[in-house]
């Protein structure tokens, strides 16, 4: 069970963090959603899923002991993944919208927040000023 | 229940701002600042008597509960970023920019109860939520602009951020795995244990690297000068004032309780002073007004990640002192640089110019806030630049006092540039604006926040020995 866990959440590191250097905005959404998944698993391994010791703390002590299992962290699991949520289908449309605006969804050629100094201008050195205020 | 006023009633502000619109709203969102501004003081005199207020949702024993506390340091935090709301607010019911959008209203509200209950939480999952939170709201404001520069902007935001949110998640997770406990009272009871569990210096040190992401610190502040300088002044001066400070306000806390971070203060201090220069050298590069400033915040992250840095009863103090200052001037150079917008018709410094001339007021109360940001004496910066400088002599740590010094330096360079650019050079002949009025309840809000600057500046020592009794109390 551990093992599983464990390899399944290297996978995921793997997977998340790849499409997370693309250049495509909506990889680098889908690889937050998969390296989330995989943090939640982190949390959740937390919690000792593999022990058949029961989560009861014993009298006179304010830890469970070592090696009991944890039911608080599938709440914490449960709080995680809400925000998570909320945060990738906020992050989707706005890809959407970026890339509607760019006609494009390559982030490296998207430059309305940050104009690039124009090389043949006589100072090039200067950051451009932007104009539509 | 006091303890939990500072965050409930902004949240109810921004519940009843969702169904008001024109007037109304902003008469609300002034009233429910009012009240805020209310709690807080009455808060602040409340643990002022009776020391530390600690509250436990559902009445669950400790530690199991979730719990608030208020103590000296995040009550002060509490009534000025309760202020500082005040005076944001004002500016903003005068602003022409985005008064009418739906979502401004209860987004503002919404990042001001979220930073409230960041300063009070005393449980690490629950100040994750309200970080998110905080996140979630200024995601909000950012897009509110609706042009494709603010769309890439919030991404690029988003995108970082996100890096930190899960950072952060994963080190929660694991560190309750090793020691069983959220609580931060708990969980520095345990890492000050000969006994702690073995990797639990690796979990603090990747809750630590989450926390330095969100604080803006480098290299991984790519995020704040990218963002920032497309939201409109008032907000612009809500974020860029309160967001990264209030993260800076968390590591302070775990600093001298739960962080034992022994091992990594050396690294923290060699991050404090890269993170120093390489700010202060952005902001020399641009002619933006917004940009400049909001690469000032990363460069005076440093020097408050330098006091923590030293690790000491002193630099604590320091800190707080410093953070207090830089709330408080960073707000008010944002909400000036608002309103030179409006009198150059450009917040580029090539394109404007003359406002010595015509807005001497104006040249008055931005220069107050520049040499309080340099740190010229007898202004808020110097006391807390001299603290900060001054702990990290006596500690022989003289190359990092030295780039703070030399910090500094190029901070006056980058005011000077403001100041002859757009103070006293001649309004160049192609620009069309014309002279207006200036909105008196803008300039009311940045003559407040001057006057509380000015005051702290002549007279630092009623504050400077509230710090010194928090930090006795809070220093092991």
């Amino acid at each position: 069970m551990t093992l599983v866990l464990i390899l399944a959440i290297s996978l995921c590191v793997g997977a998340g963090i790849l499409l997370m250097l693309s250049h495509d905005a909506f990889r680098i959404v889908v690889g937050f959603a998969v390296l989330g998944a995989a943090v939640n698993l982190i949390v959740f391994l937390a919690g000792r899923p593999y022990t058949l010791v029961p989560p009861v703390i014993p009298q006179g002590s304010e830890a469970l002991a070592e090696d009991a299992a944890n039911p608080l962290t599938q709440a914490l699991v449960l709080t995680a993944i809400v925000i998570g949520f909320a945060l990738l289908c906020f992050s989707l449309v706005l890809a959407a919208r970026v890339s509607r605006d760019h006609g494009h969804s390559d982030v490296t050629r998207q430059q309305a927040s940050e104009p690039r100094p124009d090389p043949a201008a006589a100072d090039s050195f200067r950051p451009p000023v932007m104009e539509d205020e | 229940m006091l303890v939990l006023g500072p965050f409930l009633l902004p949240l109810i502000t921004a519940l009843v701002s969702v169904f008001l619109r024109g007037r109304p709203r902003i008469v609300v969102g002034l009233v429910g600042g009012v009240l805020l501004f209310a709690c807080s003081i009455a808060l602040l005199l409340h643990v002022a008597a009776a020391g530390r207020q600690s509250y436990a949702l559902g009445a669950w024993p400790l530690p199991y509960a979730i719990e608030f506390v208020a103590d000296g340091l995040s009550t002060i935090l509490l009534v000025l970023v309760a202020f500082v709301n005040l005076a944001i607010l004002v500016y903003q019911a005068g602003w022409r920019e985005l008064p009418e959008h739906f979502g401004i209203y209860p987004l503002i509200h919404g990042l001001v109860a979220a930073t409230m209950a960041t300063l009070l939480a005393a449980d690490l999952f629950n100040l994750y939520v309200w970080l998110e939170l905080m996140l979630m709201a200024t995601l909000g404001l950012l897009v509110l602009g609706g042009r494709p520069r603010h769309h890439e902007a919030a991404f690029k935001y988003f995108s970082l951020s996100m890096l930190g949110t899960l950072l952060l998640l994963a080190a929660v997770g694991l560190i309750y795995g090793a020691t069983g406990q959220l609580n931060l009272d708990a969980l520095a009871s345990i890492t000050h244990q000969p006994d702690s569990p073995g990797a639990l210096p690796a979990y603090m040190g990747l809750l630590l690297a989450a926390l330095l992401l969100k604080a803006g610190a480098f290299p991984l502040f790519a995020w704040l000068p990218a963002a920032y300088h497309t939201l409109p002044a008032p907000l612009l001066a809500l974020v860029g004032g309160l967001l990264t400070k209030i993260t800076l306000y968390v590591l302070l806390r775990l600093n001298g309780q739960v962080f034992d971070v022994s091992q990594l203060h050396e690294a923290l201090g060699w991050l404090a002073v890269i993170t120093m220069i390489s700010g202060v050298l952005g902001a020399a590069y641009h002619w933006d007004l917004r940009r400049i400033l909001a690469f000032h915040i990363v460069s005076q992250i440093g020097y408050l990640l330098l006091g923590l840095a030293l690790a000491s009863q002193a630099a604590a103090t320091a800190t707080g002192f410093f953070l207090i200052h830089n709330i408080l001037v960073k707000t008010n150079l944002f909400l000036i640089a608002g309103l030179m917008w409006l009198a150059m018709g450009h917040y580029d410094l090539r394109r404007g110019g003359g406002l010595f001339a015509a807005r001497p007021l104006l040249a008055g109360l931005f220069l107050l806030s520049a040499f309080s940001l340099v740190g010229v004496p007898p202004t808020s910066g110097f006391w807390g630049k001299f603290m900060i400088v001054n702990e990290a002599f006596s500690q022989q740590r003289f190359v990092w006092a030295g780039m703070a010094l030399a910090t500094g330096l190029l901070t006056l360079y980058s005011m000077t540039k403001i100041w002859l650019e757009g103070f006293w050079k001649p309004l160049p002949r192609t620009s069309t604006v014309g002279i207006m009025r200036l909105p008196v309840a803008a300039y009311s809000a940045v003559i407040a926040l001057s006057v509380v600057i000015l005051i702290v500046g002549l007279n630092p020592e009623p504050l400077i020995g509230y710090l010194q009794q928090y930090s006795a109390l809070n220093w092991r």
